[in-house]
């Protein structure tokens, strides 16, 4: 990996080993290789009774009732629950709370929870759910989005209507949130149609060259590869206590507690190992029906779902139907952007609404654009539930806008890469929500240097060009290179990090420091969920570095210590990070408290003449002063322990207005470059990704190892969008819920990745830092896709790439 | 009824296994060997693989029965030097692993290691010297990783085939 340097905010030179910079092993890493690490399907007791769900199998449907006298005279089914054993609240959510912990009255999507067994055996709870008898009256699927958004007369999904949490969400009808935004001419008569209408003619009338194109994005699934799981233990005090695999502990905590009924120190929860996430953890999935099991039983009950169950039993990336239109002059500056975005919630609400908050502020992209108009709508629909995907909104809206630029540079006879170029946004630039861009944006460098990165050498330079490895299709022999056709392609994508829209997603970090066996020893103690990025790696490190001890613990994660918010958003490194690095700097400050009071630190030294190094209290001025072993004493013989809790916030965001869609709504932003070279058989419509090479401004490297693998991963699921992964979806019923019929990247379809890292610091994050697990899951798609086009000229405006679109096939 | 089978090097017996069930729940749930994982059940993603009789197969796809006195060596087994608690000896492929920094969620990581340790197995062990990255990737097609979009896992397996030809360089 290639990094170039900037100057930095803070120097992380640290004498400490394996501190900030450096790339330790990764502290989870020997467990999770020995086969020891325990995730949560792991979970075990001696005791323990098996859950299971049983799911709606229409998409839409009343329910006239359930009978479960059959599937409780099971032998070994302990009890079966419905909606009528619900003991609180009956729904839940995200952001609305409009989710049935179990379903009454209605089911609005195909899959969704009606009832639950608790039993000695997964075969025979399955057995009991066969026989639980649910008389429904099937109604008509609620499907199409765009209905949903613009048609009032479509029945509604929610009968009883949307609730209105945000006005000005403009809730009303299938619509979750309708958000638009205008600038430039569209401005001053923002809402009259006509007005508009005559603006877009004339602004149409002014550019040289427009295109106006339909885009399709498929609903992507997360794919993580542990499965939804868990166990729920009944406590002594009536309470429970959960072992689960979350994004965010306290969040799931927050909507358990209500539903149980229960006080909220009356659940517990503990993170078990996390199988992948990807924002598929964001919402609840079996903690409720977990507990409710626990607690009725009074034994532990385990719940593991299986692989289609899992289809069912988590959100997806919302698949999007977006109307494209840009006018650029002949020199290619672009002069107007006109977008109508239609994202598919499904059933329920989920994370709807900031998904269409990220999807209109960054709907253009990166670029400056005078006039501009976004219409974007999260509407529900009896499909299947969507919520947060790694890049959420941002993803889909970018596949959109890099389309465009693609077809506008070839309309303009430039090249794709000198058209951004000419529209980039820098330091100092405002997205159309008026939000300034406040640190360093170096687009057009990253471009030019994407641009300049080794290009893969020629097919008929290969050892072998017949080497069937090499080829589209592989050693399936579906060519021997004829109909092969080289592409190239360009994608920018521009990321939100951290939560938006006046949302304070505060983090909370403990850490103690204590002498242990003669050994300054330190516990940093959150709740944040490690989730495979390597958070638990980063925490250590800054805690090294800030308080120059080798021997750093990392407590479980667990609701014992305060909010650590969600590991989403590209948020942790940010959040979490900042939150240990303020702890550690207040634990730093009263040890040089503690000196002063026992007189170690000459009267005339301040602060800034003091710092924690080699487990020594050190003088610039005067060196060593005391071993922390000395000054603080064995902790076990009644020696000093300083322990501090703080919390971090980021600098407050607003939302933006319901009318023109003005406002700072983001916290900070990121951006990731992508060259995609591709081998295309133009007869066959396979593709064989040569390269994936990325150039991405990360504000300050701390791991090198692990920004790499965050970098290599996420452009590997913007493969799989561009080119396999979607979940089929007829009739609101999903077609391919296996990993049989829905494909994820194998180490086949991957290319080799090279990454080029910047390193201009935001001045507002700790240690200038910039989120980095997203941006690249933006670019990555488009420049595939693109790519692809290169290769075939084909217009393909649906990701994934279907084999019959690169052939011409209309199936 | 009851399963006899040899679990890394040990000989062990489930008792009231339901006929229905895998491999892969016998040892998950019945023999406390939770390392192979349960990511697909359907013989898609690799993550359970172990080694059956010697050669490597998804443990989910194994009916409990037909693993009657077979010998199963799974990622428990694969530490070259197991059983010393705190300072036990990684295997040379899970200590590249961690090293290379191809383990990120870690769910996909026990088939990976079972199936890069037959790998090497194969080449190196065989005295064919060390894989090149097509056999690589073929040798592991089949097992499905979402997090690290596979370099670092080359990576791992490039370290471990070397430092496995250097030690058995070093034995002869």
């Amino acid at each position: 990996m290639a990094t170039t340097t900037a100057p930095t905010v803070t120097d992380l030179s640290s004498t400490t080993r394996d501190g900030l910079g450096s790339s330790p092993r990764r502290p989870d890493g020997t467990l999770k290789v020995t086969g020891e690490f325990a995730y949560s399907s792991d979970m075990w007791m001696e005791d323990m009774l098996w859950g299971m769900t049983l799911r709606s199998p229409h998409p839409h449907a009343r329910i006239l009732g359930i009978d479960i006298t059959e599937a409780l005279k099971v032998p070994g089914v302990e009890t079966v629950l419905t909606h009528e054993d619900v003991p609180g609240a009956k729904r839940y959510g995200l952001e609305y709370k409009d989710q049935p912990v179990l379903a009454f009255g209605k089911v609005r999507y195909k899959g969704e929870p009606v009832a639950l067994v608790a039993a000695d055996h997964p075969e025979t709870a399955r057995r009991a759910l066969e026989r639980i008898k649910v008389d429904y009256e099937v109604l008509p699927p609620v499907s199409d989005s765009r209905r949903a958004a613009l048609d009032p007369e479509y029945p509604l999904v929610h009968e009883e209507g949307t609730l209105k949490i945000h006005e000005e969400y403009h809730q009303s009808g299938n619509r979750v949130r309708y958000q638009p935004i205008r600038t430039g001419g569209f401005r001053d008569v923002a809402g009259e149609k006509e007005r508009e209408r005559e603006v877009l003619d004339a602004l149409r009338a002014r550019a040289d060259a427009v295109v106006e194109t339909e885009y399709e994005v498929g609903m992507q699934d997360q794919a993580f590869l542990g499965p939804e799981s868990g166990l729920a233990v009944p406590e002594e005090d009536g309470g429970v206590h959960l072992y689960v695999a979350t994004q965010w502990l306290h969040s799931d905590l927050w909507q358990i507690v209500p539903c149980l009924g229960l006080p909220e120190d009356k659940v517990r929860m503990t993170m078990a190992g996390v199988g992948g996430a990807f924002g598929g953890r964001e919402d609840l999935s079996m903690q409720i029906h977990g507990a409710m099991l626990a607690l009725r039983t009074g034994k532990p009950v385990k719940i593991v779902y299986n692989r289609e169950e899992s289809f069912y039993g988590h959100v997806h990336r919302h698949p999007a139907k977006m109307r494209f239109e840009h006018g650029a002059k002949a020199d290619g500056t672009l002069l107007y952007a006109t977008l109508e975005i239609i994202v598919d919630g499904g059933a329920y609400a989920s994370a709807t609404p900031a998904v269409v908050g990220v999807a209109s502020s960054l709907g253009i992209g990166p670029y400056e654009v005078p006039h501009v108009l976004v219409d974007a709508y999260g509407v529900y629909t009896t499909n299947p539930p969507c919520g947060a995907m790694r890049g959420f909104g941002a993803v889909q809206a970018c596949f959109g806008y890099e389309s465009q630029m693609d077809k506008l540079a070839e309309k303009l006879g430039m090249h794709p890469v000198d058209l951004r170029i000419k529209n980039a946004m820098s330091q100092g630039s405002r997205i159309i929500t008026g939000q300034e861009l406040h640190s360093p944006l170096p687009m057009a460098d990253m471009l030019q240097r994407a641009r300049d990165l080794p290009m893969p050498v020629d097919r008929s330079e290969l050892p072998d060009p017949s080497d069937l490895r090499t080829l589209p299709g592989g050693v399936a022999g579906t060519t021997h290179g004829e109909g092969v056709v080289r592409g190239v392609g360009y994608g920018v994508g521009l990321k939100n990090l951290c939560f938006s829209e006046g949302f304070d997603d505060y983090s909370t970090a403990r850490v103690r420091l204590e002498i242990v066996a003669g050994e300054p020893n330190v516990l940093v103690h959150t709740a944040a969920a490690e989730v495979g990025q390597g958070l638990v790696t980063v925490k250590g490190q800054i805690a090294r570095t800030e308080l120059g001890v080798e021997n750093v613990a990392i407590n479980p994660s667990d609701t014992r210590v305060g909010s650590a918010g969600s590991s989403s958003a590209s948020r942790q490194s940010y959040m979490t990070g900042g939150a240990v690095k303020m702890a550690c700097e207040a634990v730093r400050a009263s040890v040089f408290a503690i000196a002063r009071e026992r007189g170690v630190v000459p009267a005339d030294r301040d602060d800034a003449d003091l710092s924690l190094a080699g487990g020594k209290l050190v003088s610039a001025a005067d060196g060593v002063l005391t071993s922390l072993a000395d000054l603080l004493g064995e902790s076990a013989s009644g020696g000093t322990v300083v322990e501090e809790t703080r919390e971090h916030h980021h600098r407050p965001t607003e939302m933006i207005d319901p009318v023109l869609g003005q406002g700072s709504s983001h916290t900070q932003f990121g951006m990731c470059v992508h060259r995609a070279v591709v081998d295309v058989d133009v007869e066959l419509g396979l593709v064989k990704v040569v390269a994936l090479d990325a150039v991405q401004d990360v504000g300050k490297v701390l791991h090198p190892q692990q920004l790499a693998g965050q970098i290599q991963g996420a452009s590997t699921q913007g493969l799989g969008l561009a080119l396999m992964e979607e979940i089929q979806v007829k009739d609101s019923e999903i077609r391919n819920p296996s990993f049989t019929d829905y494909l994820i990247p194998t180490i086949l379809d991957t290319p080799p990745m090279r990454i080029e890292v910047l390193e201009h610091p935001d001045p507002h994050a700790p240690y200038g830092l910039r989120g980095a697990g997203e941006p690249p899951t933006l670019s990555s798609t488009p420049a595939i896709v693109a790519a692809v086009r290169d290769a075939t000229g084909r217009a393909l405006t649906h990701a994934p790439v279907r084999p019959e679109d690169i052939v011409g096939i209309d199936l | 009824m009851r399963v006899n089978v040899n679990v890394n090097g040990e000989d062990m017996t489930a008792e009231n296994v339901w006929p229905g069930e895998s491999l892969l729940y016998v040892l998950r749930e019945r023999l406390g060997l939770p390392g192979s994982k349960n990511a697909c059940e359907q013989g898609e993603c690799g993550s359970c693989t172990v080694y059956f009789d010697g050669v490597t197969a998804c443990s989910c796809m194994i009916a409990a029965g037909q693993a009657e006195g077979r010998a199963v060596r799974t990622v428990e087994g694969l530490a070259e030097e197991p059983g010393k608690g705190s300072d036990r000896t990684l295997g040379t492929v899970q200590d590249a692993f961690v090293e290379a920094g191809a383990v990120q969620c870690g769910f996909c990581t026990p088939g990976l290691l079972v199936q890069t340790d037959d790998l090497l197995e194969r080449t190196v062990g065989a005295g064919k010297g060390a894989p090149d990255d097509a056999e690589i990737r073929e040798a592991l097609a089949g097992n499905l990783c979402r997090c690290t979009g596979y370099e670092k896992i080359l990576d791992a397996v490039r370290l471990a085939a070397g430092r496995r030809a250097e030690s058995g360089a070093a034995h002869e």
